[in-house]
Protein backbone atom coordinates (compact mmCIF):
# COMPACT_ATOMS: atom_id res chain seq x y z
CA UNK A 1 0.00 0.00 0.00
CA UNK A 2 1.08 3.65 -0.86
CA UNK A 3 -0.05 6.85 0.98
CA UNK A 4 0.46 9.68 -0.53
CA UNK A 5 0.17 12.55 1.69
CA UNK A 6 2.86 15.03 -0.19
CA UNK A 7 0.05 16.90 -2.27
CA UNK A 8 1.42 20.47 -1.36
CA UNK A 9 4.04 19.48 -3.62
CA UNK A 10 2.28 17.41 -6.30
CA UNK A 11 -1.54 16.33 -6.35
CA UNK A 12 -3.15 13.52 -8.60
CA UNK A 13 -5.42 14.89 -11.56
CA UNK A 14 -8.68 14.09 -11.17
CA UNK A 15 -10.14 11.64 -13.57
CA UNK A 16 -13.19 13.58 -14.68
CA UNK A 17 -10.53 16.41 -15.78
CA UNK A 18 -7.97 14.17 -17.53
CA UNK A 19 -11.37 12.32 -19.69
CA UNK A 20 -12.31 16.45 -20.29
CA UNK A 21 -8.60 17.07 -21.57
CA UNK A 22 -8.46 14.23 -23.95
CA UNK A 23 -10.48 15.62 -27.08
CA UNK A 24 -7.88 18.44 -26.87
CA UNK A 25 -4.87 16.35 -27.70
CA UNK A 26 -5.98 14.79 -31.27
CA UNK A 27 -9.71 15.93 -32.15
CA UNK A 28 -10.01 19.30 -31.07
CA UNK A 29 -6.28 20.59 -32.14
CA UNK A 30 -7.39 24.24 -33.34
CA UNK A 31 -5.88 27.10 -32.67
CA UNK A 32 -8.16 30.00 -30.76
CA UNK A 33 -6.29 32.55 -33.34
CA UNK A 34 -7.64 30.68 -36.72
CA UNK A 35 -10.35 31.50 -38.19
CA UNK A 36 -11.81 27.94 -39.45
CA UNK A 37 -14.25 25.91 -37.55
CA UNK A 38 -11.44 24.39 -35.09
CA UNK A 39 -10.16 27.44 -34.31
CA UNK A 40 -13.87 28.70 -32.64
CA UNK A 41 -13.69 25.58 -31.66
CA UNK A 42 -10.51 25.74 -29.74
CA UNK A 43 -11.79 29.28 -28.75
CA UNK A 44 -14.50 28.42 -27.22
CA UNK A 45 -13.07 25.77 -25.10
CA UNK A 46 -10.72 28.50 -23.86
CA UNK A 47 -13.30 30.73 -22.96
CA UNK A 48 -15.13 28.57 -21.09
CA UNK A 49 -12.65 27.55 -19.09
CA UNK A 50 -11.77 31.05 -18.23
CA UNK A 51 -15.18 31.48 -17.08
CA UNK A 52 -14.98 28.11 -15.01
CA UNK A 53 -11.69 29.64 -13.31
CA UNK A 54 -13.43 33.40 -13.21
CA UNK A 55 -16.33 32.07 -11.08
CA UNK A 56 -14.53 29.97 -8.30
CA UNK A 57 -12.85 33.53 -7.08
CA UNK A 58 -15.98 35.42 -7.85
CA UNK A 59 -14.20 37.35 -10.73
CA UNK A 60 -15.35 37.99 -14.51
CA UNK A 61 -13.60 35.82 -17.17
CA UNK A 62 -12.20 38.91 -18.94
CA UNK A 63 -9.96 39.36 -15.72
CA UNK A 64 -8.69 36.11 -15.96
CA UNK A 65 -5.45 35.20 -18.00
CA UNK A 66 -3.91 31.65 -18.64
CA UNK A 67 -0.40 30.92 -17.40
CA UNK A 68 1.95 27.96 -17.02
CA UNK A 69 1.45 28.11 -13.11
CA UNK A 70 1.40 29.89 -9.93
CA UNK A 71 5.44 30.77 -10.24
CA UNK A 72 4.60 32.29 -13.83
CA UNK A 73 1.78 34.01 -12.27
CA UNK A 74 3.18 35.39 -9.58
CA UNK A 75 6.41 36.44 -11.62
CA UNK A 76 3.88 38.37 -14.22
CA UNK A 77 2.10 40.03 -11.18
CA UNK A 78 4.44 41.47 -9.52
CA UNK A 79 7.34 42.38 -12.08
CA UNK A 80 3.78 43.75 -14.56
CA UNK A 81 2.79 45.78 -11.68
CA UNK A 82 5.84 47.04 -10.54
CA UNK A 83 7.37 48.37 -13.87
CA UNK A 84 3.89 49.54 -14.55
CA UNK A 85 3.93 51.49 -11.65
CA UNK A 86 7.56 52.67 -11.16
CA UNK A 87 6.58 56.36 -11.78
CA UNK A 88 4.32 56.52 -8.69
CA UNK A 89 6.93 54.88 -6.62
CA UNK A 90 9.36 52.23 -5.90
CA UNK A 91 8.00 50.21 -2.83
CA UNK A 92 6.88 46.48 -2.39
CA UNK A 93 6.32 44.85 1.02
CA UNK A 94 5.88 41.22 1.06
CA UNK A 95 5.81 39.03 4.25
CA UNK A 96 8.29 36.86 5.60
CA UNK A 97 6.67 33.56 4.71
CA UNK A 98 5.93 33.59 0.58
CA UNK A 99 6.34 31.38 -1.59
CA UNK A 100 10.27 31.44 -2.98
CA UNK A 101 8.83 32.50 -6.36
CA UNK A 102 7.20 35.64 -4.78
CA UNK A 103 10.85 35.81 -2.57
CA UNK A 104 13.31 35.79 -5.61
CA UNK A 105 11.45 37.48 -7.97
CA UNK A 106 11.75 40.83 -5.20
CA UNK A 107 15.24 40.14 -4.83
CA UNK A 108 15.31 40.42 -8.48
CA UNK A 109 13.15 43.58 -8.20
CA UNK A 110 15.58 44.86 -5.51
CA UNK A 111 18.35 44.78 -8.31
CA UNK A 112 16.53 46.84 -10.48
CA UNK A 113 16.41 49.27 -8.04
CA UNK A 114 13.26 48.51 -6.45
CA UNK A 115 12.82 48.72 -2.14
CA UNK A 116 11.61 45.58 -0.76
CA UNK A 117 9.97 45.51 2.86
CA UNK A 118 9.41 42.28 4.22
CA UNK A 119 6.88 42.11 7.27
CA UNK A 120 7.31 39.48 9.99
CA UNK A 121 4.85 37.24 10.88
CA UNK A 122 4.20 35.72 14.59
CA UNK A 123 5.05 32.29 15.73
CA UNK A 124 1.78 30.85 14.42
CA UNK A 125 2.62 32.47 11.18
CA UNK A 126 0.21 35.17 11.08
CA UNK A 127 0.77 38.48 9.44
CA UNK A 128 -0.31 41.62 11.30
CA UNK A 129 -2.25 43.74 9.28
CA UNK A 130 -1.24 46.71 11.52
CA UNK A 131 2.68 45.97 11.17
CA UNK A 132 2.26 46.44 7.03
CA UNK A 133 0.69 49.15 7.48
CA UNK A 134 2.86 50.48 9.92
CA UNK A 135 5.65 49.88 6.60
CA UNK A 136 3.51 51.78 3.55
CA UNK A 137 5.27 54.86 3.00
CA UNK A 138 3.93 57.14 -0.44
CA UNK A 139 6.22 55.27 -2.44
CA UNK A 140 4.74 52.25 -1.39
CA UNK A 141 2.92 50.91 -4.72
CA UNK A 142 3.08 47.03 -4.37
CA UNK A 143 1.79 44.90 -1.34
CA UNK A 144 1.93 41.03 -1.64
CA UNK A 145 0.66 38.07 0.94
CA UNK A 146 -0.34 34.74 0.51
CA UNK A 147 -3.76 33.92 1.01
CA UNK A 148 -2.50 30.60 3.18
CA UNK A 149 0.23 29.22 3.78
CA UNK A 150 1.62 25.89 2.15
CA UNK A 151 3.83 23.88 4.65
CA UNK A 152 1.89 25.46 7.80
CA UNK A 153 -1.77 25.89 6.51
CA UNK A 154 -1.91 29.25 8.59
CA UNK A 155 -4.82 31.64 6.88
CA UNK A 156 -3.50 35.30 6.54
CA UNK A 157 -6.53 37.80 7.43
CA UNK A 158 -6.72 38.80 3.88
CA UNK A 159 -9.82 40.85 3.54
CA UNK A 160 -8.59 43.38 6.22
CA UNK A 161 -5.05 43.81 4.48
CA UNK A 162 -7.44 43.84 1.35
CA UNK A 163 -9.60 46.83 2.89
CA UNK A 164 -6.55 48.69 3.81
CA UNK A 165 -4.82 48.29 0.39
CA UNK A 166 -7.74 49.61 -1.48
CA UNK A 167 -8.19 52.81 0.55
CA UNK A 168 -4.36 53.77 0.02
CA UNK A 169 -4.62 53.07 -3.72
CA UNK A 170 -1.94 50.11 -3.02
CA UNK A 171 -1.79 46.90 -5.12
CA UNK A 172 -3.03 44.12 -3.66
CA UNK A 173 -1.29 40.86 -4.72
CA UNK A 174 -2.13 37.66 -3.35
CA UNK A 175 -0.62 34.21 -3.95
CA UNK A 176 -3.70 32.02 -3.72
CA UNK A 177 -1.87 28.90 -4.76
CA UNK A 178 -2.62 27.03 -1.10
CA UNK A 179 -5.26 28.39 -0.54
CA UNK A 180 -7.66 28.30 -3.87
CA UNK A 181 -10.29 25.26 -4.05
CA UNK A 182 -9.73 24.53 -0.43
CA UNK A 183 -11.59 27.37 1.18
CA UNK A 184 -13.88 30.30 -0.09
CA UNK A 185 -12.17 32.83 -2.47
CA UNK A 186 -14.09 36.20 -3.25
CA UNK A 187 -11.59 38.32 -4.80
CA UNK A 188 -14.49 41.45 -4.96
CA UNK A 189 -15.17 41.19 -1.49
CA UNK A 190 -11.54 40.79 -0.26
CA UNK A 191 -10.71 44.15 -2.37
CA UNK A 192 -7.66 42.19 -4.30
CA UNK A 193 -5.95 43.25 -7.49
CA UNK A 194 -3.98 40.72 -8.54
CA UNK A 195 -4.23 36.62 -7.66
CA UNK A 196 -2.13 33.76 -8.57
CA UNK A 197 -3.96 30.49 -8.63
CA UNK A 198 -2.37 26.96 -9.99
CA UNK A 199 -4.07 24.45 -11.35
CA UNK A 200 -2.30 21.17 -10.13
CA UNK A 201 -3.33 22.59 -6.83
CA UNK A 202 -6.61 22.34 -7.59
CA UNK A 203 -6.56 18.62 -8.98
CA UNK A 204 -5.88 19.62 -13.14
CA UNK A 205 -2.81 19.21 -14.87
CA UNK A 206 0.54 20.51 -13.59
CA UNK A 207 1.89 23.50 -15.66
CA UNK A 208 -0.84 25.41 -16.14
CA UNK A 209 -2.40 28.12 -13.97
CA UNK A 210 -3.50 31.25 -13.94
CA UNK A 211 -3.64 35.06 -12.33
CA UNK A 212 -6.67 37.11 -11.71
CA UNK A 213 -5.82 40.93 -13.17
CA UNK A 214 -9.07 43.09 -11.83
CA UNK A 215 -10.35 45.33 -14.63
CA UNK A 216 -8.74 48.45 -14.42
CA UNK A 217 -5.34 47.13 -13.05
CA UNK A 218 -2.50 47.60 -15.85
CA UNK A 219 0.47 45.57 -15.88
CA UNK A 220 3.57 45.23 -17.98
CA UNK A 221 3.85 42.09 -19.80
CA UNK A 222 6.48 40.10 -18.77
CA UNK A 223 6.69 37.72 -21.83
CA UNK A 224 5.86 39.54 -25.28
CA UNK A 225 4.92 37.98 -28.52
CA UNK A 226 1.55 37.61 -30.61
CA UNK A 227 -0.45 39.14 -27.76
CA UNK A 228 -2.38 36.15 -26.28
CA UNK A 229 -4.48 36.90 -23.30
CA UNK A 230 -4.74 40.38 -23.16
CA UNK A 231 -1.23 40.93 -24.47
CA UNK A 232 -0.01 39.73 -21.02
CA UNK A 233 0.80 35.96 -22.00
CA UNK A 234 2.39 36.05 -25.28
CA UNK A 235 2.18 32.21 -26.61
CA UNK A 236 -0.34 29.78 -28.15
CA UNK A 237 -2.71 28.95 -25.21
CA UNK A 238 -2.23 25.47 -24.10
CA UNK A 239 -5.93 24.11 -24.83
CA UNK A 240 -5.89 20.99 -23.60
CA UNK A 241 -4.09 21.66 -20.01
CA UNK A 242 -6.57 24.94 -20.25
CA UNK A 243 -9.60 22.94 -20.19
CA UNK A 244 -7.99 20.71 -17.86
CA UNK A 245 -8.22 23.70 -15.55
CA UNK A 246 -11.33 24.93 -16.45
CA UNK A 247 -12.83 21.44 -15.91
CA UNK A 248 -11.16 21.11 -12.41
CA UNK A 249 -12.87 24.60 -10.92
CA UNK A 250 -15.72 23.63 -11.78
CA UNK A 251 -15.87 20.34 -10.17
CA UNK A 252 -14.36 21.71 -7.25
CA UNK A 253 -16.65 24.98 -6.80
CA UNK A 254 -19.73 22.08 -6.59
CA UNK A 255 -17.42 20.06 -3.99
CA UNK A 256 -15.53 22.31 -2.31
CA UNK A 257 -17.45 22.09 0.91
CA UNK A 258 -17.58 18.33 0.89
CA UNK A 259 -14.15 17.86 -0.11
CA UNK A 260 -12.78 20.25 2.05
CA UNK A 261 -15.44 19.46 4.83
CA UNK A 262 -13.85 15.73 4.50
CA UNK A 263 -9.71 16.83 4.86
CA UNK A 264 -10.78 18.92 7.70
CA UNK A 265 -11.87 16.20 9.61
CA UNK A 266 -9.21 14.35 8.31
CA UNK A 267 -6.43 16.60 9.52
CA UNK A 268 -8.33 17.11 12.51
CA UNK A 269 -7.55 13.18 13.26
CA UNK A 270 -4.12 13.32 12.29
CA UNK A 271 -3.28 16.35 14.66
CA UNK A 272 -5.33 15.11 17.46
CA UNK A 273 -3.61 11.40 17.03
CA UNK A 274 -0.14 13.23 17.12
CA UNK A 275 -0.44 15.54 19.65
CA UNK A 276 -2.46 13.30 21.95
CA UNK A 277 -0.19 10.55 21.75
CA UNK A 278 3.63 11.19 20.91
CA UNK A 279 6.03 13.03 22.92
CA UNK A 280 7.74 16.27 22.07
CA UNK A 281 5.16 16.70 18.97
CA UNK A 282 4.18 19.94 18.36
CA UNK A 283 1.80 21.69 15.80
CA UNK A 284 3.07 24.24 13.47
CA UNK A 285 1.14 27.10 12.30
CA UNK A 286 -2.23 28.56 13.54
CA UNK A 287 -4.30 25.69 15.31
CA UNK A 288 -7.88 27.37 14.07
CA UNK A 289 -6.97 29.56 11.10
CA UNK A 290 -5.54 26.90 8.94
CA UNK A 291 -5.69 25.21 5.68
CA UNK A 292 -8.14 21.88 5.73
CA UNK A 293 -5.29 19.56 4.21
CA UNK A 294 -2.44 20.94 5.80
CA UNK A 295 -1.07 18.69 9.07
CA UNK A 296 2.57 19.73 9.75
CA UNK A 297 4.33 19.32 12.78
CA UNK A 298 7.79 19.47 14.22
CA UNK A 299 9.16 16.48 16.14
CA UNK A 300 12.19 17.36 18.85
CA UNK A 301 15.60 15.37 18.50
CA UNK A 302 15.16 13.88 15.07
CA UNK A 303 15.87 14.93 11.57
CA UNK A 304 13.60 15.46 8.84
CA UNK A 305 14.90 13.67 6.03
CA UNK A 306 15.41 10.76 7.85
CA UNK A 307 11.66 10.69 8.51
CA UNK A 308 10.84 11.01 5.49
CA UNK A 309 12.75 8.08 4.15
CA UNK A 310 11.61 6.13 6.88
CA UNK A 311 8.11 6.81 6.24
CA UNK A 312 8.73 6.16 2.89
CA UNK A 313 9.98 2.52 3.85
CA UNK A 314 6.50 2.22 5.27
CA UNK A 315 4.57 3.06 2.17
CA UNK A 316 4.14 6.43 3.27
CA UNK A 317 4.99 9.40 1.01
CA UNK A 318 5.06 12.90 2.81
CA UNK A 319 7.86 16.26 3.06
CA UNK A 320 10.10 18.48 5.37
CA UNK A 321 11.26 21.72 5.72
CA UNK A 322 14.47 20.06 7.12
CA UNK A 323 17.91 21.80 6.08
CA UNK A 324 19.07 18.06 5.26
CA UNK A 325 16.77 17.54 2.71
CA UNK A 326 17.14 20.57 0.05
CA UNK A 327 20.12 21.16 -1.98
CA UNK A 328 20.74 24.37 -0.28
CA UNK A 329 21.21 23.15 3.20
CA UNK A 330 19.57 25.91 4.65
CA UNK A 331 15.92 25.11 6.62
CA UNK A 332 13.23 26.25 5.31
CA UNK A 333 12.58 29.88 5.65
CA UNK A 334 9.24 29.71 6.70
CA UNK A 335 9.90 27.29 10.08
CA UNK A 336 12.53 29.81 10.47
CA UNK A 337 9.60 32.69 10.07
CA UNK A 338 8.11 31.45 12.67
CA UNK A 339 10.48 31.78 15.09
CA UNK A 340 11.84 27.96 14.85
CA UNK A 341 15.69 27.52 15.28
CA UNK A 342 17.49 25.79 12.98
CA UNK A 343 17.50 21.99 14.72
CA UNK A 344 13.51 22.77 15.34
CA UNK A 345 12.34 22.94 11.65
CA UNK A 346 15.02 19.94 11.44
CA UNK A 347 12.14 17.91 12.55
CA UNK A 348 9.70 19.16 10.41
CA UNK A 349 6.95 16.89 8.91
CA UNK A 350 4.08 17.98 6.44
CA UNK A 351 1.23 15.56 5.66
CA UNK A 352 -0.77 17.53 3.19
CA UNK A 353 -4.27 15.78 1.82
CA UNK A 354 -6.14 15.10 -1.27
CA UNK A 355 -9.37 14.62 -1.82
CA UNK A 356 -9.04 10.83 -1.87
CA UNK A 357 -7.41 9.96 1.12
CA UNK A 358 -9.23 7.79 3.62
CA UNK A 359 -9.51 7.59 7.49
CA UNK A 360 -8.18 3.64 7.19
CA UNK A 361 -4.62 5.48 5.17
CA UNK A 362 -5.10 8.56 7.81
CA UNK A 363 -5.00 5.40 10.99
CA UNK A 364 -2.34 3.87 9.44
CA UNK A 365 0.04 6.73 9.43
CA UNK A 366 -1.05 7.33 12.90
CA UNK A 367 0.03 3.80 13.89
CA UNK A 368 3.14 4.28 11.76
CA UNK A 369 4.47 7.74 13.07
CA UNK A 370 5.28 7.01 16.52
CA UNK A 371 7.55 3.87 15.28
CA UNK A 372 9.38 5.98 12.97
CA UNK A 373 9.74 8.93 15.65
CA UNK A 374 10.72 6.27 18.12
CA UNK A 375 13.60 4.33 16.45
CA UNK A 376 15.54 7.70 15.37
CA UNK A 377 15.01 9.24 18.70
CA UNK A 378 16.99 5.97 19.63
CA UNK A 379 19.86 6.83 17.59
CA UNK A 380 19.69 10.50 18.31
CA UNK A 381 22.48 11.84 21.09
CA UNK A 382 19.83 14.85 21.85
CA UNK A 383 17.20 12.49 23.25
CA UNK A 384 17.40 11.40 27.00
CA UNK A 385 14.47 8.87 26.69
CA UNK A 386 12.19 11.17 28.51
CA UNK B 1 13.83 5.56 -0.84
CA UNK B 2 14.18 8.81 -2.56
CA UNK B 3 17.17 10.02 -3.18
CA UNK B 4 20.39 8.83 -5.24
CA UNK B 5 21.41 6.64 -2.05
CA UNK B 6 23.29 3.03 -2.28
CA UNK B 7 21.91 0.21 -1.75
CA UNK B 8 24.60 0.15 1.48
CA UNK B 9 23.70 3.79 2.47
CA UNK B 10 20.26 2.83 2.71
CA UNK B 11 20.73 -0.78 4.83
CA UNK B 12 22.69 1.02 6.89
CA UNK B 13 20.20 3.61 7.44
CA UNK B 14 17.69 0.85 8.06
CA UNK B 15 19.50 -1.28 10.36
CA UNK B 16 22.44 0.68 11.69
CA UNK B 17 25.12 -1.09 13.58
CA UNK B 18 26.70 -0.39 17.08
CA UNK B 19 23.75 2.58 18.07
CA UNK B 20 24.21 3.43 21.43
CA UNK B 21 26.49 4.44 23.79
CA UNK B 22 28.60 2.58 26.39
CA UNK B 23 28.85 2.52 29.93
CA UNK B 24 32.34 3.40 31.58
CA UNK B 25 33.64 5.06 28.18
CA UNK B 26 37.41 5.60 27.77
CA UNK B 27 36.43 8.22 25.29
CA UNK B 28 33.59 10.49 23.68
CA UNK B 29 34.05 12.78 20.57
CA UNK B 30 30.82 14.97 19.84
CA UNK B 31 30.63 17.40 17.14
CA UNK B 32 28.18 19.27 15.62
CA UNK B 33 27.82 20.09 11.40
CA UNK B 34 28.31 23.33 10.77
CA UNK B 35 26.55 23.09 7.65
CA UNK B 36 23.10 22.34 8.80
CA UNK B 37 23.04 21.58 12.42
CA UNK B 38 23.28 18.19 13.05
CA UNK B 39 24.67 16.27 15.65
CA UNK B 40 27.20 13.05 16.00
CA UNK B 41 28.39 11.47 19.05
CA UNK B 42 30.56 8.30 19.36
CA UNK B 43 31.91 6.78 22.18
CA UNK B 44 35.05 3.98 22.61
CA UNK B 45 35.71 1.50 25.01
CA UNK B 46 39.80 0.98 24.54
CA UNK B 47 41.71 -2.15 25.26
CA UNK B 48 45.75 -1.82 24.60
CA UNK B 49 45.32 0.75 22.08
CA UNK B 50 42.51 -1.01 20.01
CA UNK B 51 39.43 -0.20 19.87
CA UNK B 52 36.94 -2.50 21.20
CA UNK B 53 34.02 -1.19 21.30
CA UNK B 54 32.27 1.48 19.70
CA UNK B 55 28.97 3.08 19.60
CA UNK B 56 27.27 5.83 17.89
CA UNK B 57 24.43 8.73 18.04
CA UNK B 58 23.68 11.01 15.56
CA UNK B 59 21.00 13.40 14.79
CA UNK B 60 20.63 13.88 11.29
CA UNK B 61 20.02 12.90 7.97
CA UNK B 62 19.60 9.54 6.23
CA UNK B 63 22.86 9.88 5.04
CA UNK B 64 24.61 10.93 8.55
CA UNK B 65 23.33 7.98 10.36
CA UNK B 66 24.53 5.45 7.40
CA UNK B 67 28.19 6.63 7.90
CA UNK B 68 28.44 7.13 11.74
CA UNK B 69 27.11 3.43 11.16
CA UNK B 70 29.96 2.33 9.03
CA UNK B 71 32.44 4.47 10.29
CA UNK B 72 32.13 2.28 13.91
CA UNK B 73 32.52 -0.38 11.79
CA UNK B 74 35.44 0.34 10.26
CA UNK B 75 37.11 1.57 13.60
CA UNK B 76 36.23 -1.68 15.04
CA UNK B 77 39.34 -3.66 16.39
CA UNK B 78 41.65 -1.35 14.81
CA UNK B 79 44.10 0.51 16.33
CA UNK B 80 43.98 3.72 17.36
CA UNK B 81 46.78 5.14 15.17
CA UNK B 82 44.82 3.16 12.49
CA UNK B 83 41.53 4.60 13.02
CA UNK B 84 43.15 7.82 12.96
CA UNK B 85 43.95 7.38 9.45
CA UNK B 86 40.13 6.46 8.49
CA UNK B 87 39.60 9.61 6.24
CA UNK B 88 35.77 10.72 4.79
CA UNK B 89 36.40 9.74 2.05
CA UNK B 90 37.16 5.79 3.25
CA UNK B 91 34.03 5.94 4.43
CA UNK B 92 31.93 7.10 1.44
CA UNK B 93 33.79 4.58 -0.61
CA UNK B 94 32.78 2.05 1.74
CA UNK B 95 29.32 2.51 1.26
CA UNK B 96 29.61 2.53 -2.13
CA UNK B 97 29.79 6.70 -2.93
CA UNK B 98 27.29 8.97 -1.43
CA UNK B 99 25.62 12.34 -3.57
CA UNK B 100 27.90 15.31 -3.55
CA UNK B 101 25.49 17.07 -1.45
CA UNK B 102 25.73 14.48 1.26
CA UNK B 103 29.53 14.31 1.68
CA UNK B 104 29.66 16.74 4.12
CA UNK B 105 27.44 13.94 6.29
CA UNK B 106 30.48 11.95 6.08
CA UNK B 107 32.75 15.23 7.19
CA UNK B 108 30.93 14.41 10.68
CA UNK B 109 31.19 10.98 11.30
CA UNK B 110 34.91 11.06 10.36
CA UNK B 111 35.18 14.31 12.79
CA UNK B 112 33.29 12.36 15.77
CA UNK B 113 35.27 9.47 15.74
CA UNK B 114 38.83 11.42 15.51
CA UNK B 115 37.82 13.64 17.74
CA UNK B 116 37.10 10.49 20.66
CA UNK B 117 40.67 9.24 19.74
CA UNK B 118 41.66 12.89 20.52
CA UNK B 119 39.89 13.04 23.36
CA UNK B 120 41.43 9.78 24.68
CA UNK B 121 45.24 11.19 24.54
CA UNK B 122 44.42 13.65 26.12
CA UNK B 123 43.21 12.20 28.59
CA UNK B 124 46.56 9.76 28.65
CA UNK B 125 48.61 12.33 28.67
CA UNK B 126 46.85 13.75 31.70
CA UNK B 127 47.05 10.80 33.24
CA UNK B 128 50.97 10.29 32.46
CA UNK B 129 50.95 13.34 34.36
CA UNK B 130 49.12 12.75 37.29
CA UNK B 131 51.34 9.65 37.47
CA UNK B 132 54.35 11.27 37.40
CA UNK B 133 53.03 13.74 40.02
CA UNK B 134 52.03 10.74 42.75
CA UNK B 135 55.74 9.82 42.37
CA UNK B 136 56.88 13.05 42.80
CA UNK B 137 54.84 13.15 46.04
CA UNK B 138 56.54 9.95 46.95
S1 LIG C 1 23.27 15.60 8.31
FE1 LIG C 1 22.36 17.32 7.35
S2 LIG C 1 22.55 16.76 5.29
FE2 LIG C 1 23.36 15.02 6.28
Amino acid sequence: MRIYMDNASSAPVDKRVIEAMFPYFDTHVGNPTSLHSSGIDARRALENARESVASLIKAQSKEIIFTSGGTESNNIALRGAAQRKKKKGNHIIITAIEHMSVVNTCKDLQREGFEVTTVPVDKYGLVDQARIEAEITNRTIIISCQYANSEIGTIQPIAQIGAMTREQDIIFHVDAVAAAGKIHIDVQQDNIDLLSISSNDLYGPRGVGALYVRSGILLRPVMTGGGQERGLRSGSENIPAIVGMGKACEIIKEEIKSDSGRMESLQERLIEGVLGNMQHAYLTGHRTRRLPHIASYRFSFIEGESIILSLNDLGIEASTGSACSVKTLEPSHVLIAIGLRPEEAHGSLLLSLNRWNTEKEVDYVLESLPLVVDRLRALSPLYNGD
Amino acid sequence: MDIDYSEKVKEHFRNPRNVGTIKDADAVGRVGNPVCGDVMEIQLKIEDNIIKDIKFQTFGCASAIATSSMITEMAKGKTLDEALEITRNDVADELDGLPPIKMHCSNLAADALHSAIEDYMEKQKKGELKLGENEYDV
